[in-house]
């Protein structure tokens, strides 16, 4: 297995409460690996960790290390700027800036100053929206607000703007949570067909996503790595009663 | 079963209700008192040459002319005033956003923003007359403009701030998943979503600017003459309302109420224009 991200000895504290306890996990390179767990095991506080944004929220600590191609994303000398376009996020909601559906795909380019010419900032947008399936929708309407767009829509186009930034790695937390069941399945079919070049690391609650998309799965229980492995290894031979109890849905 | 029965809370609602409508009608008549005094008052006197001409020889015995020299005084201060603290009050407020949030340094700063709020325009007339003397700096333009700026300027930062306070998490750590600098978001995002909150805080201040008279008193002076220069004196509305309404004669005192009647147009246009603006610049607004 070629390790993409390598997490060793990780603990996380909201104010004095611990929230991942000594957390040592590998995650490969080019597949899909989803974070599950019950709601409050810390599934989306180790995603967190990855694109160094646990540090937004007030009062939060951390202490080990999380080794990008094993470089620490927290040594002293690291850019932040730089983890978080190499670690891009999905969010659960998509979040469109204030802006047109173009300068959206724009934005990220520009402030890493990606290209040299509007031209191919153009041609990089046109390639985006189409990777995210997005272009026919709004190839005619690339200066209308971004919040004109469906929710379903503006979940790919913000998928579009994180992938324009070029990152190697794909954060998602749950980001298909908040869509209908038909834009859900389009931004899983994407993601499916991301796994070519990019590594992606999905946090889900809902088991049969989980199954329809992990390659590798890590099961979280209170702040716990409980499990972690290749997706068939776990789903048909779980090493750990708590892990099968909760693919029996006892939870 | 279901029938409406007087109950003492049914009461207590109807009781607050009555309160807070009556407080309504309290204000909303002063205010239409005002509109209506300077209106029979003033609208008699509002004449082209108003608002054509500078005062005349003998303008303020009756004689011909108009209030142009205040009304571009008045427009030249409150604009250069309005100017000189958006300038200031942006970095201050995104700064205080973005860097300092909620953390001891910003609620100093923001205490002393509040402050200075209070504070009579009186006393930075004074204070400004005292600096003017200090440096020998005569009474001008440009020490009207440098006084009302600071005069606006916590209005303006505290609106702004209580403005940018809103802006949505989400938008925020979106643009901060990309790699973007805190500052590029403050500039570039939370800026642009903001806008119709920040013209807002700009016309309040503005707002205030234009209608004080205490400040430019002391710092601006007096003169029947537009100014061509940044270091002569001007005119402005409100002191051309206080010296006209000061006056013993009918004919002038109607002029100082017509005076008054161009200062709320001017204010009521800016305001129903930045309104304007800002609804069309609203367009790309994250709700």
């Amino acid at each position: 297995m070629d390790t993409h991200i390598r997490v060793r000895n990780l603990n996380a504290f909201y104010g004095k409460q611990q929230a991942l306890k000594d957390v040592n996990i590998e995650i490969p390179k080019k597949q899909v690996t989803v974070i599950m767990g019950p709601s409050g095991c810390g599934k989306s506080t180790l995603l967190k960790t990855l694109n160094r944004f646990l540090e937004l929220t007030d009062d939060t600590r951390i202490s080990g290390e999380v080794l990008v191609d094993e470089q620490d994303i927290y040594a002293p000398d690291v850019d932040v700027t730089e983890v978080r376009k190499r670690v891009g996020l999905l969010a659960q909601r998509p979040s469109p800036l204030p802006m047109s559906i173009y300068e959206n795909v724009v934005y990220g380019m520009q402030i890493h100053q990606m290209h040299k010419d509007r031209a191919s900032y153009k041609k990089a947008v046109r390639h985006y929206l189409e990777i995210a399936g997005l272009w026919d929708e709004v190839s005619k309407r690339l200066h209308d607000p971004a919040t004109s767009l469906s929710i379903g829509q503006q979940q790919r186009l913000c998928l579009a703007r994180g992938l324009a930034v070029e990152p190697e790695i794909i954060l998602g937390d749950e980001p298909t949570s908040a869509l209908d069941p038909i834009s859900a399945q389009n931004v899983e079919q994407r993601l499916l067909d991301l796994k070519e070049h990019y590594t992606i690391v999905i946090v889900t609650h809902t088991l049969r996503q989980a199954k329809r998309l992990a390659d590798y799965v890590i099961y979280m229980y209170l702040g716990e790595v409980v499990e972690a492995g290749p997706a068939h290894e776990v789903f048909n031979n779980p090493q750990h009663q708590r892990t099968r109890a909760y693919l029996e849905g006892q939870f | 079963m279901m029938k409406k029965r007087w109950q003492r809370r049914h009461i207590v609602e109807a009781f607050v209700k009555g309160l807070m409508l009556v407080s309504f009608l309290v204000v909303a008549g002063c205010l239409g008192a005002i509109l209506w005094t300077i209106l029979v008052q003033g609208l008699p006197a509002l004449t082209w040459a108003m608002v054509t001409q500078v005062p005349q020889g003998g303008f303020y015995l009756g004689k011909g002319g108009g209030v142009l020299n205040a009304i571009l005084g008045s427009l030249y201060l409150a604009g250069g005033g309005t100017l000189l603290a958006l300038i200031f009050s942006l970095p201050i407020a995104l700064y205080l956003e973005t860097y300092l949030g909620d953390s001891d340094w910003g609620r100093y700063v923001r205490l002393s923003l509040d402050v200075l709020w209070g504070i009579p325009t009186i006393v930075y007339g004074v204070f400004g007359f005292i600096i003017m003397l200090a440096i020998g700096l005569r009474a001008s333009l440009l020490a009207g403009i440098v006084v009302l700026s600071l005069i606006e300027l916590p209005i303006m930062v505290r609106a702004m701030d209580e403005v940018i306070r809103r802006m949505p998490v989400d938008l925020e750590q979106a643009a901060l998943a990309l790699g973007s600098t805190k500052l590029e978001v403050a500039v570039r995002v939370t800026t642009r979503q903001m806008l119709p909150g920040i013209i807002t805080a700009v016309l309040l201040a503005f707002g205030r600017g234009i209608g004080d008279a205490a400040s430019v008193l002391f710092t601006a002076g007096y003169t029947d003459r537009i100014p061509t220069s940044l270091m002569q004196p001007t005119a402005s509305l409100p002191l051309a309302v206080f010296f006209q309404l000061g006056t013993p004669y009918p004919v002038v005192q109607q002029r100082g109420y017509a005076s008054a009647l161009i200062l709320t147009i001017i204010v009521l246009i800016i305001s129903i224009s930045s309104r304007w603006i800002s609804a069309n610049l609203n367009k790309y607004t994250v709700k």
